[in-house]
């Protein structure tokens, strides 16, 4: 742990956050959270196969919000949708060496973000049918 | 890449200086200054140097004036809590500023609880107590009115004898936390008017674990903590006499550097509000111009300030301080901010630099580089 309270690999994905950005006609677009809280994230996924193809993010917050968010796009990237559902925000704070007390709400909102365009994405799915 | 500390209001280092003469009276005078001997008196000798400077530097009437604590967050509650109790016959209201450090919010919260009114007196936009409505807020039973003589987070300095007048209108005390204030800038008790001030020690340069309140003749205050009655019994416990001594000397110092090192300060910190205003959707937060002299704060939109912090130490090896929710332990934006009419959101993205005796001019240029290249890149991160 450093003086600020993040692991090491906390501030790794802060500093070289993987998969920014958004992704053109995604398959699934999830967004959560409220720029009044501080923590507003959106996720776009390509989905072949019901595997994703693709991830991207886009995060407003803090130190812990933008790692979160690069740590569950790594954690995604490649994954069933129904098994990627099952990530949790334990799950990406446990990836990253823990997170302060504190902080927990922010990995919450990154999992959060992940369901949302995941669930977009099965409800494009369904519709199409 | 070498270290450029900007976040002096958080934690100065103790002056060289300071510490040569401070550090005798924890390796060989280390006496007691209640105890008769000779070891007592030489502690003795030195906690009355110590007051002597500080009552220089503030020009209070004599040096029974001041008492030391352990800190701004005792003088705040020894100066709110002693005064209010102390004064229960005139009433039980007690009013501050909506700016005021949370050591002050924080003892006026505990009293109401024990039946106490808190009124609080707005500020407009930059920072500034609206004298007119602290006027229409203040009755003849408040007691105590506490103003801080300048902002930490956005640097505005009030106009203090223009408050005083108002509160003594009315008969009532003045509390100044000049924890921010002194030591840069001329605070002057007797011209300003003030009844109660407080004073840290880190603040100027001096060891942390140190701080004083002036009390000024005839205000009558009660003890928060009890004991020996040290310190006119206004507070008990043994003297600490090396951070005392330290602040001492570090008052002694501010107040010889002053003019000068202000002067300096407030070039640079001009020009770093110009280079860094440079960036698209970034404003200077508190005053533009009644600010204290090494002071910058700012808000930058679409961004977060604990981002902000981290990218500029780790990128950058800069260390700023920030408003912003994330890095307080409510997780609530600075209550500061949000008084001055900023939205939620606004909050989120402030940075605050306080300059001190290292930092150069030539460091401007690193700094605002650091600034502008950590605003793209996290606006790149950004949705908004």
């Amino acid at each position: 742990m450093t003086e600020t309270g993040y692991s090491k690999k906390v501030l790794e994905h802060f500093m070289n956050p993987k998969n920014v950005g958004a992704i053109e006609n995604p398959d699934g677009y999830g967004k959560v959270g409220n720029p009044v809280c501080g923590d507003l994230m959106e996720m776009f996924i390509k989905v072949k196969d019901d595997t994703i193809t693709e991830i991207k993010f886009k995060t407003f917050g803090c130190g812990s919000a933008i790692a979160t968010s690069s740590m569950v796009t790594e954690m995604a990237k490649g994954m069933h949708v129904d098994d990627a559902l099952k990530i949790t925000r334990n799950d990406v704070a446990d990836e990253l060496d823990g997170l302060p007390p504190k902080k927990m709400h922010c990995s919450n909102l990154a999992a959060d973000a992940l369901h949302a365009a995941i669930k977009d994405y099965k409800a494009k799915k369904t519709g199409k049918k | 890449m070498e270290r450029i500390y900007l976040d002096h209001a958080s934690a100065s280092p103790v002056d060289p200086r300071v510490l040569e003469y401070a550090e005798q009276y924890l390796k060989l005078r280390f006496g007691n200054p209640s105890t008769l001997h000779s070891k007592g008196l030489e502690a003795k000798k030195a906690l009355e140097d110590a007051r002597g400077k500080i009552t220089e530097l503030i020009n209070a009437e004599s040096e029974s004036s001041i008492i030391f604590t352990s800190g701004a967050t005792e003088s705040n509650n020894l100066a709110i809590k002693g005064a209010a109790m102390r004064n229960i016959q005139k009433g039980k209201k007690v009013a501050a500023s909506t700016i005021e450090h949370i050591s002050v919010l924080n003892p006026i919260k505990e009293l109401q609880k024990s039946g106490w009114e808190f009124n609080l007196i707005p500020v407009d936009s930059t920072g500034l107590v609206d004298t007119e409505k602290m006027n229409a807020i203040l009755t003849e039973d408040t007691t105590v009115v506490s103003i801080m003589y300048a902002n930490n987070e956005i640097g505005t300095i009030q106009p203090i004898s223009e408050i005083s007048r108002v509160v003594h209108e009315k008969s009532l005390y003045l509390h100044v936390d000049a924890t921010a204030a002194g030591g840069r800038i001329p605070v002057d008790v007797q011209n300003d008017g003030i009844d109660l001030l407080t004073l840290s020690s880190n603040d100027m340069y001096g060891p942390q674990g140190a701080g004083a309140l002036y009390v000024k003749p005839g205000v009558k205050l009660q003890p928060i903590l009890p004991g020996g009655g040290q310190e006119r019994g206004l507070r008990s416990g043994t003297e600490n006499i090396f951070t005392i001594a330290g602040m001492g000397e570090a008052a002694r110092i501010a107040k010889n550097e002053m003019v000068e090192e202000s002067r300096r300060l407030e070039k640079m910190r001009d020009k770093l509000i110009e280079e860094i205003l440079r960036i698209e959707e970034s404003y200077l937060t508190g005053h533009p111009t009644q600010r204290l002299p090494h002071h910058a704060s700012f808000r930058f939109s679409r961004i977060e300030g604990e981002s902000i912090l981290l990218n500029l130490d780790m990128g950058y090896n800069i260390q700023v301080s920030t408003g912003s929710a994330c890095t307080s332990r409510t997780l609530e934006p600075s209550h500061v901010l949000l008084a001055i009419g900023l939205k939620h959101e606004e909050a989120h993205g402030s940075m605050i630099i306080t300059l001190g005796r290292s930092n150069k001019i030539d460091e401007i240029p690193r700094i605002a580089k650091g600034v502008k290249e950590t605003v793209e890149r996290l606006r790149k991160l950004s949705p908004l």
